[in-house]
């Protein structure tokens, strides 16, 4: 550190103080909460290195580090600069991990160097993050252009199919996270709706039936197509109309059926298809005809739709591993399994459900002490939460992140350097991902995906990772502090 | 930027949307659903039961008469046996070596079933051959003694009237739901059972943290939680310990029952059913049950409460009252008797008095044919449209007296009775079908009249007290138990006060006429007691007739009202009338005279058994 360039000033006016304590206090509350969950086994003190809650210190200590390093030495500058070597770096120990890794739980993610262990993912989080700020931010980029949208791609896609390959679902699907930021980058909004849209119909189809999924379908698009078109008054009762009979086609065969006998044979769905098959191809037409882009966008998506729904099956039980299809299924309530695949979703649910408004207290956690709650320092930590301080811990815990999350945005706006702000906005997209996933499936929203929650829970790999991560972005803000 | 403000916006809108349904589903089943603290509870929670102490059961002197005592289980542990000596545990716990092997045989075979468990192997060791199998006891692995609370009954008292302990069954468990688990004791008859809730306590548990594993870890918050047993009420019973035991010898080897009520109160004083379950065996009912069952003279039923008896010339006394209340007889009205009710078959037939008799005399004779008359009176009183219609006006004056209903007592399982009612007798004989003449065997407790000795007895304190009476109980109020109110409140009859005089004085001069004065109860007569009585003999179809008695004494401010009940005792002079006049002398003298003596004897030493058929 050279004194010149840090006057108390500017430390106190560049540093967001704000992001760094909502960190600090992330942390503590996951170390506090380390503690708890093991204390049964009786460590004497939250600093006993022989148990998680002393390592985790160790950790936290080493990550604090880590932050003032990032914050205080390593130029700012290097991280535009190194992207590109860093990127390739990491997907060298991405692919390598899959020859010289050791397996944890079925898959080939972690390095093992004696008593420490690693994993390339995490760190591959930031170089994604580095190089796709520093694409992205190259003059002339526009999201729009093909050339940069497969570019784009293309950094996202290369170490999120690598991660897949190790068979780490749930630290790929956060790379999936990164469609917000290029929503923020000019990416039309209809992906994101796509994409929500194509989730409901795969959910649809498994748990009621590909004809409700066909119908729900249809009627999204045929409301998207008449608000867009700006004839609601005219269209909209029709279109109703149309659903409705649609709806009620299965009922009407059935009884149709009783009196004509060559009816039986014919599915509702096939005459469903059939219509809509017939009304795509003329709207297709029509839209190509009357270049009404928008249109002929909206039939393609029908028939893209249908396309999704009737390969669902196939995707449910080919594509998607054993274990992957049966946390599906547990969470869409297919079928349950409390003694397997649900145990962990059902005893975390228990957790987090018997700690009621203020929780049981401090310690006093009776399902996660006493192991009812497997991977409770690691994946499932946010149980302990749960369970030990109620709805209001757990409520505290989701704004901090809210707030961090919100803070990161709002600071990487007011950045002048496109790279800082769409790097910020990574960041922003990591961290709610893994929020997401990871909250969401210990309360039963999400599948069981084990990805870790970010600064809470045990392990040196993910703390360093996202101290980085985040620090990375606070040394870029009070750069951009500095000289503008 | 594109838009890049607006986009930024959305996003924020986006990530506010998630954290709301995050929050909104924690909230659900943090605050709303009770389904998972409900689970959390159920799988980390062990509750050990504690079991509490049963209350003790006083008499009104303060004398324990059912108390607690400490007995063993001696549990085993099939799995941690090794090979041992079992002549030696056959001697430590004092049963045959063969009963050992045999068990042990048994626990093998059902190795499977038992697994890690502790079955129970011999139960209610007591604590001389418990020291003693505790002292050898590194001798057997496996085996050990759990120390449990049972019954001890330091007075025999009667096994109907204190009632038994016993596990719950399937069938009390569903009429008490939520009250009792499997494994619970519950009071199955008499007074445990009367006053269960008092004398049951609370249960109470300490629970316990387990893992995972089904381990036990810890007190859960170090017992903060947990809840002591509440040690049951202590009930304090009107029953004279004493008194009761006496009674107990008085109808042993007997059939029947004896009850003795202090008039002023209500207070039952003595409640004898005989044959009863003896004590010793109501610790351990369910070992003796087999052999309590098969008695043909069935100790289970408590006939004090339960026996539909008729009450024969006791009852005289109901229908005189009736008549005087009425008009219709007055005390110095005159009746015949020839050997019998003159009109008609000279039934009901008499005995030999002089006639005609005043109503003081009919009592004190006893005579038939004067209460045939009386109640004839009652029955064809032209007050009334029909004799239906006079029959219901006796049933009312009946019931006031407490006859033909359950009185109401605290006993469980009382029963009533019955009477004979206009209802009854259009049905058997037809509308208009039937006259005095054909109902006229009620006029002396007989036909269709029946009551409970508890009934009877209630007539004597009736009439002790000279036109009221208060409910029979058991149940004393003391600290922490409270009785109902009723049984503190005077019931008054519909018959005046003013027309009890007479019929005490009858009974009177019953007792204390002097032999060979027509005095049916002389053999009652007590020095200085002034026992007022009245006996009865009334026929039962199965064989002799049942000797009946009731009485009071003194005759002014009467201390005891008794009722005694012997099945095919004969006469009533000749079973219950001793019976009675000695519970009373005992309970107001404290001792038998020297001259009573020998009767005292006869009775303690009277063996009917042999008359009295089996059921």
């Amino acid at each position: 550190m050279t004194g010149e360039n840090f006057s108390d000033r500017g430390m106190k006016h560049s540093v967001d103080w704000r992001l760094v304590v909502t960190y600090l206090l992330l942390i503590l509350i996951g170390w506090v909460n380390i503690y708890a969950s093991i204390h049964s086994e009786g460590p004497a003190s939250i600093f006993d290195f022989s148990f998680r809650c002393g390592k985790q210190f160790v950790w936290i200590l080493t990550a604090v580090a880590l932050a003032a390093l990032i914050l205080f030495v390593i130029n700012p500058g290097v991280w535009q600069s190194a992207a590109v070597p860093i990127y390739l770096f990491v997907l060298v120990l991405l692919v390598a991990v899959i020859f010289l890794g050791i397996e944890v739980k079925g898959s080939r993610s972690w390095f093992e160097f004696g008593p420490v262990r690693f994993q390339p993912a995490e760190i591959s989080k930031i170089s994604t993050s580095l190089l796709l700020a520093s694409v992205m931010s190259q003059p002339g980029y526009k999201i729009t252009k093909t050339k940069y949208f497969l570019l784009t791609a293309l950094v996202i896609g290369l170490p999120m199919l690598i991660i897949l390959g190790e068979s780490e679902t749930g630290s790929a699907l956060v790379y999936a996270g990164f469609i917000f930021v290029m929503y923020r980058e000019g990416l039309s909004g209809w992906w994101i709706f796509s994409i929500l849209v194509a989730i409901l119909l795969f959910i649809l189809t498994l748990t009621l039936s590909p004809y409700v999924s066909v119908l729900v379908l249809l009627g999204i698009v045929a409301l998207g197509v008449i608000v867009q078109g700006k004839r609601l008054d005219k269209w909209l009762p029709i279109n109703l109309g149309v659903l409705l009979l649609l709806a009620f086609l299965p009922r009407l065969m059935g009884l149709a059926a009783g009196k004509w006998s060559f009816l039986e044979g014919v599915q509702p769905l096939y005459i469903l298809l059939g219509i809509c098959l017939c009304a795509a191809t003329y709207f297709i037409y029509k839209g190509f005809v009357s270049r009404n882009r928008y249109l002929m966008l909206s039939a393609l998506g029908v028939v893209a739709g249908i396309a999704l729904v009737l390969s669902t099956d196939v995707i449910f039980n080919s594509v998607l591993q054993d274990h992957q299809r049966k946390r599906i299924e547990v969470l869409l309530g297919i079928k349950e399994d409390p003694a397997g695949v649900g145990y962990n979703v059902a005893q975390s649910m228990i957790a987090i459900g018997s700690g009621g408004l203020t929780g049981k207290g401090f310690l006093n956690g009776t399902q996660t002490t006493f192991g009812f709650v497997p991977e409770q320092s690691t994946d499932f930590i946010f149980c302990t939460v749960g369970e030990e301080w109620g709805f209001l811990g757990c409520a505290l815990v989701i704004l901090l992140y809210v707030f961090l999350i919100y803070r990161i945005v709002a600071d990487a706006e007011k950045c002048r350097e496109s790279f800082t702000r769409i790097y910020g906005y990574c960041v922003a997209a990591c961290i709610f991902m893994h929020l997401f996933i990871n909250i969401g499936m210990t309360i039963g929203l999400m599948p069981v995906i084990g990805i870790p929650l970010p600064l809470l829970s045990y392990g040196g790999s993910s703390l360093w990772a996202f101290t980085v991560l985040i620090f990375i972005f606070i040394s870029l803000y009070r750069q951009e502090k500095k000289y503008y | 930027m594109i838009e890049g403000n607006g986009r930024r916006i959305k996003l924020m809108i986006g990530l506010m949307i998630v954290a709301a349904i995050i929050l909104g589903k924690l909230f659900y089943i943090q605050i709303v659903d009770e389904k998972y603290k409900i689970n959390a509870t159920n799988q980390s929670m062990y509750y050990e039961i504690i079991y509490p102490t049963r209350g003790i059961i006083y008499d009104r002197n303060g004398k324990i008469i059912v108390g607690n005592k400490v007995a063993y289980d001696i549990l085993v542990t099939p799995r941690e046996v090794g090979p041992f000596d079992t002549l030696l545990l056959a001697g430590a716990l004092g049963v045959p070596v063969e009963q050992i092997r045999s068990k042990m045989a048994e626990y093998d075979r059902n190795r499977r079933r038992i697994g890690y468990q502790s079955v129970v192997m011999f139960k209610q060791i007591p604590p001389e051959t418990y020291i003693k199998f505790a002292e050898l006891q590194y001798n057997f692995p496996g085996f050990r003694g759990q120390a449990r609370s049972i019954r001890e009954y330091p007075v025999n008292a009667g096994g109907n009237l204190l009632g038994y302990v016993s596990e719950v069954d399937a069938a009390f468990l569903e009429k008490h739901p939520g009250e009792y688990r499997p494994g619970d004791y519950a009071g199955k008859t008499g007074i445990e059972a009367a006053r269960e809730q008092d004398l049951k306590g609370e249960k109470g548990y300490h629970i316990w943290l387990r893992n995972s594993r089904n381990q036990i870890e810890q007190r859960f918050q170090d017992g903060a939680m947990d809840k002591e047993a509440v040690p049951g009420h202590d009930i304090v019973t009107t029953i004279d310990a004493d008194l009761q035991q006496f009674g107990q010898q008085l109808m042993q080897n007997k059939v029947g029952s004896l009850v003795a009520i202090e008039p002023a109160t209500g207070e039952i004083l003595t409640l004898v059913s005989s044959p009863g379950i003896d004590v010793s065996m109501l610790a351990d009912i369910g070992q003796h049950y087999d052999e309590i069952i098969k008695n043909p003279h069935r100790p289970m039923f408590n006939r004090a409460v339960q026996a539909n008896y008729p009450p024969g010339s006791v009852f005289k006394l109901v229908n005189g009252l009736i008549g005087l209340e009425e008009g219709t007889l007055r005390p110095e009205m005159l009746y015949p008797c020839a050997h019998g009710y003159p009109l008609g078959d000279h039934r009901p037939g008499c005995h030999g008095h002089k006639s005609p008799i005043n109503l003081e005399e009919a009592i004190m004779m006893s005579c038939n044919s004067y209460f045939t008359f009386a109640l004839r009176e009652v029955l064809e009183n032209k007050k009334y449209a029909n004799i239906g219609e006079a029959l219901d006006k006796w049933n009312e004056y009946a019931h006031s007296l407490g006859f033909g209903r359950k009185l109401g007592s605290d006993f469980p399982s009382e029963l009533g009775g019955g009477l004979p009612t206009t209802k009854r007798y259009n049905k058997v004989y037809g509308k208009g079908g039937w006259k005095f003449a054909t109902i006229k065997s009620m006029s002396i407790g007989q036909g269709e009249v029946d009551a409970t000795p508890l009934q009877i007895a209630n007539l004597a304190a009736t009439v002790a007290n000279r036109g009221y009476y208060i409910i029979p109980h058991i149940i004393k109020e003391s600290e922490g138990v409270e009785i109902e109110d009723k049984y503190k409140e005077k019931q008054y009859t519909m018959v005046d006060a003013s027309h009890f005089p007479k019929v005490v004085q009858g009974m009177w001069r019953a007792v204390n006429s002097g032999a060979g004065m027509g005095g049916t109860a002389w053999i009652a007569h007590v020095d200085g007691l002034d026992i007022c009585g009245k006996t009865g003999t009334a026929q039962n179809s199965r064989g002799a007739d049942n000797s009946v008695f009731i009485c009071f004494a003194p005759k002014d401010n009467p201390k005891i009202a008794v009722a005694a009940y012997v099945e095919n005792g004969g006469f009533g002079a000749t079973w219950a009338a001793p019976i009675a006049s000695l519970l009373v002398e005992k309970y107001l003298n404290g001792e038998i005279a020297e001259q009573r003596k020998p009767l005292e004897t006869r009775i303690l030493q009277g063996n009917l058994m042999a008359r009295v058929k089996g059921y």
